[in-house]
Formats: C-alpha cells, sequence, structure tokens
C-alpha cells in the first residue's frame, strides 16, 4: 500500500511539473482559465445569436447549458490528462521504457499523473461558475443540505471518468501518435450522448437509449438538480430520484474500476507481445 | 571534378528540387497516414460528435421557440433561423478540421521534428525550408479535407442542412485562399514554435477554444459585433485568424446574404475575399523571414537541435 501511495504522490507531482513548470505560475492560471471561459463564452455567443434573431429567451434552457459546460470541464481534462500518459511518456519524452522497468505499479502512476490535471480543472470549473453567476445572470440555487450529496457524486463522477481514461489509456498500449484525436473525439462522445449542454429530450429517440446507458448522464443530471434546483426543463431522468441516481453512479464506479483494469492489463499484454510499448510513430 | 559531385544551382535544378522536397514531405502525410486507418475513425468519425452537440443547442432553442411560434409565418422563419444557425456549425465544424490541422500538425510541427531529431536533417537537405513546409501543408490539406468533408456530409444528410450556394466559383475562391491564408499562418507559427520552445505545446492548446470563440466558428461572427464594448474588439482580433474572415464569407454563399435578416455579417464577400489574400501574401511573407531568421539562428546558436528546450 506504502508504495501504491509513494507512486500516487510522486506520479502527482510530477505530472503537476510538467504542466506548470513551463511558464511563470501567474500565466499558468490564467492559461488554466482563459481556455474554459473561452468554451463557456462560446455557448453564450450562440444564446445571443439565436435570442437576436430568433426573439426568444429562456434562461432556464441557457443555465442548464450553461452548468453542464462548465461541469464538462472535469471529463475533457480527466480523460485525457489520463489517456495521454502512455503516449506522451513514449513519443514525446521517450521515458516510458524507464518509468515501465521500475518497480512501481504502472497504473497507480496514470493515476497520479491525471491528478495534477484534475486539480486545475477543479480550479477551472469554479472560475467558470463564478463568472457565470456574477457577470451572466446564471442562477445557482445550491442549499446548504444539498453540499454533502454534491460532494458525493463529484466523487463519483470522477471515479468513472478516471476508470474511462484508464481504460482508453490501456488501449493507447497499441495505437500510433493520436492522442489529440481522442482528445477530441472521446469528449465529443459525452458532449452529445449525456445531455451535457442540453436535455436528453432533444436527442433523437432511438440515441436517448445510449445516454442512458452512460453513467455520466447521471452525473451531469444530478449535479443539475442540485446546483439549479427548481428548474423547470424537462430533462429526460425525471423519473430516477437521487438516490437512485447515486446508486447507478456507485454500480457504474465499481463495473467500470473492473472493466478498466481488464482493459489495461490486456492493452499491455498485447503491446509488450508486439514489442510496441516504446514505439515511435510520425508522419 | 567529376559530374556528379558538381553542386548545381541553376533555376531548372532548383524548382525540381524544391517540387520534390514538397512532394516528398507530403507523400508520408497521405500514405503514412493510409497505412495507419484507425485515423479514419479518430480523424473522420469521432470529431463529428463534437459538432453534433452544438447542432443539438441550436435543436433546442429552435424547439423552445416553436413552442412560442403562434402563427405559420413565425414557425417557418424560427425552421430558417434554425437552420441556418445548424449550417453556420457545420460549416465552422469543417474549419475547425483546418484549423486543428493547422495546430497540431503545421505550426508545431517542426518542435515535434526537432523533438524526434528529424530536424537537423532537415536543416542540412538542399532544399528550401519553405518546400519543406509546403509539402506539409499540401499533406496535411489533403488529410484534413477527409474530414471536412466528413462533416460536410454528415450535416446534409444527418441533420438535414439546406445550402443554397450562391456563386460556386466564389465559394472555391474564397475556400482556396482561406486555406492558403491558414497554412501560411501555420508556416509563420511553424517556426516561431521552435523558437518558444516548450512553450509552443501549451500555445496550440490555448489557441484552441478561444480562437473557435473569437473567429465565430461555431456562430456567425457578426454576433461579437453585436455586443456592445468588448464584442468587436474580439472579433477584429478574431479576424486575424483567416479562418474567421472565411467562415463569414462562406457562409454567406452558402446560406445567402439575407438569413439571419442580413444582420450577422461582417463585411461583404468580396471585400472579405480582398482581405483574405492580403493576410496569405502577409503571412507566407512574413513566413519566409521567420524561416530565415531561424536558419541564422541555428547556425549562430547552435543549439537548435537540443530537446526538451
Amino acid at each position: 500500500m506504502n508504495t501504491y501511495w509513494s507512486t500516487f504522490k510522486t506520479a502527482a507531482w510530477l505530472g503537476w511539473e510538467m504542466d506548470s513548470n513551463w511558464t511563470e505560475p501567474w500565466l499558468f492560471l490564467v492559461y488554466s482559465v482563459i481556455k474554459p471561459v473561452a468554451g463557456a463564452f462560446i455557448l453564450v455567443l450562440m444564446y445571443f445569436v439565436f435570442t437576436k434573431v430568433g426573439n426568444v429567451q429562456s434562461q432556464a434552457l441557457f443555465d442548464f447549458m450553461y452548468v453542464g459546460n462548465a461541469f464538462f470541464i472535469f471529463v475533457g481534462t480527466t480523460l485525457f490528462g489520463t489517456f495521454q500518459v502512455i503516449q506522451s511518456d513514449r513519443e514525446w519524452y521517450q521515458t516510458i521504457r524507464y518509468v515501465y522497468m521500475s518497480p512501481i505499479s504502472f497504473y497507480v502512476y496514470i493515476l497520479g499523473r491525471a491528478s495534477s490535471k484534475i486539480a486545475v480543472a477543479t480550479f477551472a470549473v469554479a472560475i467558470t461558475l463564478i463568472f457565470g453567476v456574477l457577470s451572466l445572470n446564471v442562477h445557482l440555487g445550491l442549499s446548504l443540505d444539498a453540499v454533502p450529496l454534491l460532494i458525493g457524486s463529484l466523487a463519483l463522477g470522477l471515479f468513472v471518468l478516471l476508470a474511462i481514461g484508464v481504460t482508453l489509456a490501456g488501449c493507447t498500449f497499441l495505437m500510433a501518435r493520436h492522442t489529440q484525436g481522442l482528445a477530441e473525439a472521446i469528449p465529443g462522445l459525452f458532449y452529445v450522448f449525456c445531455g451535457v449542454l442540453f436535455p436528453l429530450s432533444i436527442l433523437p429517440g432511438w440515441i436517448q437509449p445510449v445516454g442512458r446507458a452512460i453513467p455520466l448522464t447521471y452525473w451531469f443530471d444530478i449535479t443539475r438538480r442540485l446546483l439549479l434546483a427548481g428548474t423547470p426543463l424537462d430533462t429526460g431522468l425525471a423519473g430516477y430520484g437521487d438516490a437512485q441516481i447515486m446508486g447507478l453512479l456507485l454500480v457504474s464506479s465499481v463495473v467500470f474500476f473492473l472493466l478498466s483494469l481488464g482493459v489495461f492489463r490486456l492493452g499491455e499484454h498485447l503491446a509488450r507481445k508486439a514489442g510496441k510499448i516504446d514505439m515511435l510513430t510520425s508522419y | 571534378m567529376s559530374a556528379p559531385t558538381v553542386r548545381r544551382s541553376d533555376l531548372r535544378f532548383r524548382i525540381g528540387l524544391n517540387l520534390r522536397a514538397v512532394l516528398g514531405r507530403a507523400y508520408p502525410r497521405v500514405i503514412g497516414a493510409n497505412r495507419e486507418p484507425s485515423w479514419i475513425i479518430f480523424e473522420g468519425i469521432l470529431p463529428l460528435l463534437g459538432i453534433a452537440a452544438y447542432v443539438f443547442i441550436y435543436q433546442s432553442f429552435g424547439t423552445a421557440a416553436l413552442a412560442n411560434a403562434a402563427d405559420p409565418a413565425a414557425v417557418a422563419q424560427v425552421l430558417a433561423n434554425t437552420n441556418a444557425l445548424v449550417a453556420s456549425v457545420v460549416l465552422g465544424g469543417t474549419m475547425v478540421a483546418f484549423w486543428l490541422n493547422v495546430l497540431w500538425s503545421m505550426a508545431s510541427q517542426l518542435y515535434w521534428e526537432k523533438e524526434i531529431g528529424n530536424l537537423q536533417l532537415y536543416m542540412m537537405a538542399p532544399m528550401n525550408r519553405m518546400a519543406l513546409l509546403g509539402g506539409m501543408a499540401i499533406g496535411g490539406m489533403f488529410m484534413t479535407s477527409v474530414r471536412a468533408i466528413a462533416t460536410l456530409v454528415a450535416g446534409v444528410v444527418v441533420f438535414g442542412v439546406v445550402f443554397q450556394i450562391v456563386d460556386l466559383w466564389l465559394l472555391l475562391a474564397v475556400f482556396f485562399v482561406t486555406l492558403t491564408a491558414l497554412y501560411g499562418l501555420g508556416m509563420m507559427f511553424a517556426s516561431l514554435y521552435l523558437l518558444w520552445g516548450r512553450e509552443a505545446w501549451n500555445l496550440s492548446a490555448l489557441m484552441e477554444e478561444p480562437i473557435f470563440f473569437s473567429s465565430g466558428f461555431y456562430f456567425p461572427m457578426g454576433g461579437l459585433f453585436r455586443i456592445p464594448g468588448w464584442g468587436s474588439a474580439v472579433a477584429i482580433a478574431g479576424s486575424i485568424i483567416p479562418a474567421g474572415l472565411g467562415l463569414d464569407a462562406m457562409r454567406q454563399l452558402t446560406l445567402g446574404p439575407t438569413a439571419f435578416g442580413g444582420q450577422l455579417w461582417v463585411f461583404s464577400v468580396p471585400v472579405e475575399l480582398e482581405l483574405l489574400v492580403l493576410l496569405a501574401v502577409v503571412f507566407l511573407i512574413l513566413a519566409r523571414y521567420c524561416l530565415a531568421y531561424l536558419e541564422t539562428l541555428a547556425k549562430r546558436e547552435g543549439k537548435l537541435t537540443s530537446r526538451h528546450q
């Protein structure tokens, strides 16, 4: 257990240094905030343009979209922070053979590396939400009683994300230099199917079951229920109680954790067999 | 001196050499990628999902607006506006493909080549470095076109977007001038990124969402000009990236100048085309100067090939 903890701590420190030591701390903070805020502004402008040409306003829809987008920062960052480790160590820094040979759990090493990105994402989510409340009139209505549930759902949501990230990392053992494509594509998958920016009911009927099968859909739903208490929108998951959603999140966390262990080991085994652990790909 | 060892410098030889360099650098982008077919999934299919999300946002706005539309004329207006906005997203999605290619496969490429040890080989080779970057650009454009076409096809087939092309030749002219300007910018960045070292990767990451926002990739750029105060400043800054004006012109040419009541366009198409030509020329000239500066620096300091700096 001590080895795991020590690996995690060292990897987290390494991840933080790799992410942040290319510049001054203040510039790194600005950098960490500009991207998510710009992402939020794209939605603000989309809403603004529609209200201009369509003469329609729906604050509830805007709040729904804004909060979903803010929490989606966790998805992009956590997934990328997890599955990019193998390819960055293998192709960019070319250090994977040394780390891989060392007597540590490579799985825990990846989790540690991702944790620094999660810390930065937490900061970016907080800034985005505060900016929304102060400048864009987003109505957050979190009650004190709901805080433990929000923290619990956040922990489970992040756990699922890490498990999905490690599952993908297992696949990247065998992939060419496609991290950037994955970074764009996989969050895109969740962006559409999990009702992040629009109620699930907007999706065509045959796609909605796909969204319901992804645990992140429930995480986004309960997060918005707690933060936007009393929203009049039909999210498509009104039939589920809070306890049911937390139960679903818990079960899916365990399932995805087991899946991540299996896929990671399989990817590792196949990569070792094919001699691909430290391959370089470039075109 | 025997014939093979004479260093030829006549124009015909140099043109041939540089054309071979262009082809030689474009070749691995096209053929190399095809040897790794998984790129079709990552570059062609999965990115459509991100664009689909933006399409569904406009459709959710449209659904909310339809609930309030009382008469058939209002319903038709909402449907037309929603179609135009979804079409704007689809066109923006095609340009996203090219912009990401410029950032990650043009601008960052020389830095990447340095990291993996190819840069010194390029520096020693006798061709002009512009030919090298030109080959990268042509190969990149070819690869990215697949994703752009996939986005357009998905827009029409899956989302039912209706385009009304006003002037096909002008549209093609705008498209190719926009690409030339974009890749010219990428060629310029390629040299600068090499000088900036490790910050380059972060700079590329920083030029995604903020540029998507300021250049109006997912909404008509004129919307920014309608925001009092900071909106115009952001839009003017975003216009430096050729994709912004290019998209505005292409939207006018595919949706008709009267779309959105004609309120959300920045300039007329001919003016935007002139500005794009200007940007293309400026970026290509700057790219040449930046490369020349880079070569001087390489010779003077001798640390251009030092990795991880």
